[in-house]
């Protein structure tokens, strides 16, 4: 899906279809709420979670800072192990280099693991326009392809279909009836993939962490395809983006107790794979050939700046999306791009470069900030969804109507007077339409609100009316405050004092 | 020692009980409050849509209001919280933000001060309901505000408080949010009350009129009988019919 196909329709068109899909809720629901329940087990049990995720961001933070160093490490040790490393800046330069590695091998077929890179690239278009086979082989991107549909969430790509609609697909696929029961599903899919794992000349994966001290990539998988994808093909291509490195194997410590536990709240995945090179005389298996593709694709653009570069820090767990109250509501497919929920409303237009220009997408947040206070890296996406509406303003791209609003608001609110005198005019104008105290009124900026509420009226007497009279009577019946009290507060006020000077000394 | 009471627009125009409610319960342990009639709006609507330009025009009526506070109370942890963005707004203007960072040690969600800086856990209330707490996700993620209403409620005498399933899940407000992406914020909010339907509390209670605005609202249309209340209310209430 380019740029412009994803902004011909709205983020309220497409919310409005998934708002209007009952099984697509409840599937959602469903899920999020089982892994959001999972991380929550799992990261108290694992205990000092706070502490680890500080430790993450840390890590984090210092790699994406010194970014150039660890990738060059990383791909000098790579390169050493053996590994064909590429750079691609754009779409078209990662396709380019996959369809020549595939020309050159002349391949028929290619099987991958699960990959929000490839996703992000559309290789699988690419592939498939050359003739050549691409084959998803986990369990969720094999249904989604068998669905021509993209993932709906970053690590349970069918989140968004229940085992019945899973069922018809597959039914279709094998050309014979499947019971809606997902051990047969399953099994299904697992001698179908048999054969595809066999046959493929090129297996492709993504990365969910490369660890610049060695050269080697690492998979975090639940389904054991990834392995198969890495041993059996003589190819294998590995997609990553730029920003996947961690300096080392320590660090990957501190990350597989965030990952998994995050993502599903597993304490580690069934596999966990490190690759250091393609196979070696005395290997069992693995690939003769390995490379090693590193995205760019918008990504350095958030290097430097200081709003956006803890973007790079996401490890991609998906814990934002299962807290998400919004997505829990709309699904995935409504953000509109490859990556959804909160992450996925800053990252795309991140991503795309034009932060400003891309559609409204990132006013689909209440701002309720769990996706932060889930995020195993503690990356502010509330703060970055305020920067993005900010800098649509700046660029003068925001609503016109919303525009003088708000001008109208800041002179309103710019001063007591004009409050009070707004506050006078605006309960005689309600008048007319209050009705026991609500407004029920569905017309310009009140017709959402009220398709689903009432509006309580304005008050007769707002407060700054009531005051004068209100300071009168207390002033009658003087109370005096406990001694203890009054000292806390001294002491609070002289403490407070004491933290201004030292800032003030400090700078 | 000048305790200044920060209102905030939503509590000024709609909801001026909240404001005496919090008034009266400190009068009553001896904290007369200022009200410095200066003040508008934090700016949170203006902020949160993009417009920070427009937002430093009302943040400075907040700013000068309460110059000469000693400590400033609110009974919202949204609009506290905005006052915490105030030194990222003026972070290129010296002497305003010196003053951001003032108003900001000094300002309180009124749960906080009453517990944190009072030291007030039992106002002596008797309040025999069924009641569930909604946490409003600005004041107990953002600002922290966590234990304090836990407390408060705690010692509230007949109260019977019943958890919230999903309690943490955002009511769907969100400002502007609720008219931009009405179907969206108008699922969430159907779903909140949902939930607060299944506790069978007679009382909804919280520390953030913007939420409960629109969790009332909701309540009303569907002909739900639920009493709406802000925390200061629920416990003013509870000492004053004592």
């Amino acid at each position: 899906m380019s740029t412009s196909e994803q902004r011909s329709t709205t983020v309220k068109e497409r919310a409005d279809i998934a708002l209007n899909n009952d099984f697509l809720r409840k599937a959602v629901r469903f899920t999020t709420e089982r892994l959001r329940n999972g991380k929550q087990i799992a990261s108290t049990e694992h205990g000092n979670w706070d502490e680890w995720r500080e430790r993450g961001r840390q890590i984090r933070l210092h790699t994406i800072a010194h970014l150039d160093y660890y990738l060059n490490l990383f791909v000098d040790n790579a390169r050493a192990n053996g590994v064909h490393v590429h750079f691609a800046e754009d779409t078209a330069a990662a396709t380019e280099i996959v369809m020549t590695i595939a020309r050159h091998k002349q391949a028929q077929s290619v099987v991958k693991s699960k990959s929000m890179v490839s996703e992000e690239l559309h290789i699988n278009h690419a592939l498939e326009e050359a003739g050549i086979e691409a084959v998803e082989s986990d369990l969720g991107e094999y249904i989604i392809q068998l669905a021509g549909e993209g993932p709906s969430h970053i690590v349970i790509p069918a989140i968004h279909k229940n085992r019945y609609q899973i069922a018809e697909l597959l039914s279709e696929d094998a050309g014979e009836q499947l019971p809606p029961d997902t051990t047969i599903l399953a099994g299904y899919v697992r001698r179908k993939l048999r054969e595809k794992f066999l046959d493929a000349d090129i297996g492709m994966t993504g990365c969910n962490f490369a660890i610049a001290e060695t050269g080697s990539m690492v998979l975090f998988e639940n389904e054991g395809n990834a392995r198969m994808v890495t041993t059996v093909p003589k190819t294998q291509i590995t997609l990553m983006g730029m920003e996947r490195i961690i300096p080392s194997w320590e660090d990957l410590e501190v990350m597989a107790t965030l990952l998994p536990r995050s993502a599903t709240g597993q304490r580690l995945t069934m596999y966990m794979s490190g690759i250091t090179g393609p196979k070696r005389q005395q290997d069992g298996d693995g690939p003769e050939e390995m490379h090693i593709v590193i995205v760019d694709n918008g990504r350095s653009s958030q290097l430097g700046d200081p709003e956006f570069q803890e973007l790079l820090n996401c490890i991609r767990c998906g814990a934002c999306l299962n807290v998400c109250p919004v997505y829990r509501q709309i699904g995935g497919h409504s953000y509109g791009g490859t990556y959804s929920g909160p992450i996925g409303a800053v990252l795309t237009p991140a991503l795309n470069r034009n932060v400003a220009e891309w559609d409204d997408i990132a006013n689909a947040s209440s701002l309720c900030g769990a996706c932060y206070e889930a995020c195993p890296v503690k990356i502010p996406l509330h703060d970055m969804l305020v920067y993005l509406r900010r800098r649509k303003v700046e660029r003068g791209l925001g609503n016109r109507w919303e525009s003088l609003g708000m001008k109208g608001f800041a002179v309103v609110m710019g001063n007591s007077k004009r409050l009070g005198a707004a506050l006078k005019m605006g309960r005689l104008f309600q008048k007319p339409i209050v009705h026991n105290g609500t407004i029920s009124l569905k017309v310009g900026p009140l017709k959402g609100w009220n398709t689903y509420r009432d509006m309580p009226s304005m008050a007769d007497d707002p407060f700054r009316e009531r005051w004068t009279k209100l300071e009168q009577e207390l002033d009658q019946q003087s109370v005096t405050m406990d001694q203890t009290m009054q000292d806390r507060m001294e002491q609070l006020i002289q403490a407070r004092q004491r933290r201004q000077r030292g800032d003030r000394n400090e700078s | 020692m000048k305790v200044s009471l920060f209102i905030t627009c939503l509590s000024d125009a709609i909801y001026p009980q909240v404001g005496e409610a919090m008034v009266r319960l400190l009068a009553a342990h001896g904290v007369k409050l200022d009200f410095p009639s200066v003040q508008t709006c934090c700016g949170q609507p203006s902020y949160n849509s993009g417009y920070w330009e427009e937002t430093r025009t009302t943040a400075k009526t907040i700013l000068k209001a309460f110059q000469d506070s000693d400590f400033v109370v609110s009974p919202s942890g949204s609009c506290t919280y905005m006052i915490h963005h105030y030194a990222e707004l003026f972070k290129d203007d010296p002497i305003w933000l010196e003053q951001a960072h003032a108003l900001e040690a000094k300002t309180y969600e009124f749960t906080q001060f009453l517990v944190q800086v009072l030291g007030i856990t039992d106002v002596g209330a008797h309040f025999p309901h069924r009641v569930t707490y909604h946490p409003s996700c600005h004041g107990s993620r953002l600002l922290g505000v966590k234990e304090e209403p836990m407390a408060l409620l705690a010692h509230v005498s007949g109260l019977e408080l019943v958890p919230l399933p999903f309690a943490d899940d955002c009511c769907g407000f969100g400002g502007t949010f609720a008219v931009k992406m009405a179907d969206i914020s108008g699922a969430m909010v159907s779903e909140k009350v949902d939930h607060i339907k299944e506790t069978e509390a007679e009382v909804l209670v919280g520390l953030d009129m913007a939420c409960l605005m629109n969790i009332a609202g909701n309540l009303r249309h569907r002909g739900e009988q639920v009493r709406v209340m802000h925390l200061a209310e629920l416990l003013y209430e509870g000492v004053a019919v004592r």
